[in-house]
């Protein structure tokens, strides 16, 4: 028989959560380390692709202006980083809860369980941060140059930094909401009208002759991120307050985290 | 001394059901036992676990993991005890050996500490060989291995098993019951449910026998078959006489003194349960069938078994 009444020293249950968080965030840089190669396409490609056809063949064909690619890099550079943060989150989650189970070992890891919510949305702003850093140069080099505006450093940090999170907040909120079955369902209904009404490939002033659509864009949260990073790149370009973009975003990474922690729980215990 | 586990009148009634998955469960278990938790599918076995792992939020009642409340303290209690499920749950993106490194350090072990402990572990379940290939390469059985192994590594006081040996070949059993001993002798108090009769009996220190989320029975093994109306029981096979037929044959040997029912085993021998030793029946038994001119091919005589608890407390209709 094992003697229970000498405990372990188990009440100072703070620094086990921090530590626990820490060895969960490790765990996932250490995997995405692992399969770089796949990240890089994953989050590079569709972009890349993106931005050699609107930007350098409709071009080459005289369909667009040279203007134009310094117009839409800045926004490919927030499409990126909102879209990677989203799935950073949503895919693997959806798998975790359901078919691997590969999350139960870090939901019985001694911190509280939001923390594994927190860690995920942590994870998915430093990815897409990453790709976002990975897409400027990338970009210049298709493009054979890029727009590049000292003073609007801070605020494109900013803007990314927040515009990852309320991607990583929606991703929250899809991956525990949307079962395994329905993950195709995601990128039909979901993923792509995100894509094309996030005034990522338009400046948002530019509707205001299609009043319709200006209103749907207005509704998208990356529409924000979009004129954020447009302000800070491409200042001379027409667009939304950086201060509403900043506070817009802000709210809705409050109100997408909130929603999604709360579905989080929801699965993690019963 | 403090129970390693401790339940009370634990209810947990999930959203849009209108019974109680659990109703009122309570029991305690001692540091150091082997406790099996025993039901048909649907009892309120894997409730009462998930509750216990923080898993399962209680409806009310109470619970406790080595003196910590698992309700109102979850994440301190999640260092003392450790879950092996019963489906894989492992990290398919590390190797097993990363496995067991990533969980010891979730729970707070140093660099060094997590390393030495993988490289011991891995070798007392005899991964050591196949310690850094993909996690999807193991079988069943290895990766039920590794789900311990992991478990183990941040030395639980108490370990839940769930359905340890369900799929598993003969040869990975024996070495689960086995390991599942060490580990007692080691200090770790185990849990496990299941609905292997011979397994509960083989392992278990005591059983509690659960259904429709209450405890029906709780004891050891042979404390349970003992309890059983007829402690012994007679097999007897036989081929009833010409105009004869099984279930007359069952009367007229029920009406033998000291036995107290029998039934029909399926297509198999005439089961007798018995309030007396089988050998003094034997000889009247023998009379009776020699008198219906039954031919008797077959006599086993033994104990009532944990089965025979089951089907008497749980019924035999299907779930």
């Amino acid at each position: 028989m094992t003697d229970l009444d000498v405990r372990l020293p188990v009440t100072d249950a703070r620094p086990s959560a921090a530590k626990a968080f820490r060895a969960i965030l490790w765990r996932d840089i250490f995997v995405t380390g692992k399969e770089f190669w796949v990240f890089l396409a994953q989050v590079a490609l569709q972009p890349l692709f993106m931005l050699f056809v609107f930007a350098k063949v409709l071009n080459a064909g005289g369909y667009v202006s040279d203007d134009y690619a310094h117009l839409l890099l800045p926004g490919i550079v927030a499409l990126t980083a909102f879209l990677t943060a989203l799935q950073t989150v949503s895919f693997p989650l959806i798998m975790e809860f359901s078919f691997t189970r590969e999350i139960e070992d870090r939901l019985l890891a001694p911190l509280p369980t939001y923390l594994v919510a927190l860690e995920k949305l942590l994870l998915a702003v430093i990815r897409a941060l990453a790709s976002a850093v990975v897409m400027f140069p990338i970009g210049a080099l298709v493009l054979g140059s890029a727009p590049w505006h000292a003073d609007g450093v801070p605020l494109l940090i900013a803007s990314l930094v927040l515009g990852s999170w309320v991607g990583a907040g929606i991703g929250l909120v899809l991956g525990t909401m949307v079962p395994p079955s329905k993950i195709s369902v995601i990128f039909a209904v979901i993923l792509t009208p995100l894509m094309f009404t996030g005034a990522t490939q338009y400046p948002w002033q530019s509707l205001d002759s299609m009043r319709w659509f200006q209103v749907v864009t207005a509704l998208n949260p990356l529409t924000y991120l979009s004129e954020a990073v447009r302000a800070a790149v491409v200042p001379e370009v027409p667009h939304i307050p950086a201060w509403v973009c900043l506070l817009v975003l802000v709210g809705s990474g409050v109100a997408f985290t909130g929603i999604g922690i709360k579905g989080f729980m929801r699965r993690a215990v019963s | 001394m403090t129970p390693a586990v401790e339940v009370r009148d634990l209810v947990k009634r999930y959203p849009k059901r209108d019974v109680n998955a659990v109703d009122g469960l309570s029991f305690s278990v001692q540091p150091g036992e082997i406790f099996g938790l025993l039901g048909p599918n649907g009892a309120g076995k894997s409730t009462t676990i998930g509750v216990l792992t923080t898993r399962v939020k209680a409806t009310s009642g109470e619970a406790s993991v080595a003196g910590v409340d698992v309700i109102r303290d979850s994440v301190a209690a999640r260092k003392l005890f450790a879950v092996v499920p019963q489906q894989t749950n492992l990290d398919r993106s590390l190797t097993p050996r990363q496995n067991l490194a990533f969980h010891a350090a979730y729970h707070g072990l140093s660099r060094a500490d997590r390393n030495a402990k993988a490289a011991a572990l891995l070798d007392e379940f005899g991964l050591a060989d196949q310690a850094d290939v993909k996690v999807d390469w193991y079988s069943g059985g290895m990766a039920q291995r590794l789900m311990i192994a992991r478990a183990m590594m941040h030395e639980p006081k108490v370990l839940f098993l769930d359905e340890p040996t369900t799929g598993l070949d003969p040869q990975s059993r024996l070495f689960m019951w086995e390991r599942v001993r060490d580990l007692r002798s080691r200090g770790v108090t185990v849990v496990l449910t299941t609905h292997d009769m011979d397994e509960a009996a083989e392992m278990a220190d005591r059983v509690g026998i659960v259904d429709h989320g209450k405890l029906l029975a709780l004891d050891t093994p042979e404390g349970l078959t003992r309890g059983l109306a007829g402690h012994a029981v007679l097999e007897v096979s036989v081929t009833p006489g010409d105009g004869d037929d099984p279930d007359k044959l069952i009367a007229a040997l029920t009406d033998v003194v000291g036995v107290e029912r029998g039934e029909a085993v399926a297509g198999g021998p005439i089961r007798l349960y018995l309030t007396t030793d089988p050998a003094t029946v034997l000889a009247p038994v023998i009379a009776v069938l020699s008198g219906r001119s039954a031919a008797l091919t077959n006599v086993h005589m033994g104990a009532a078994s944990l089965e025979d608890v089951f089907i008497e407390l749980t019924g035999r209709g299907l779930r």
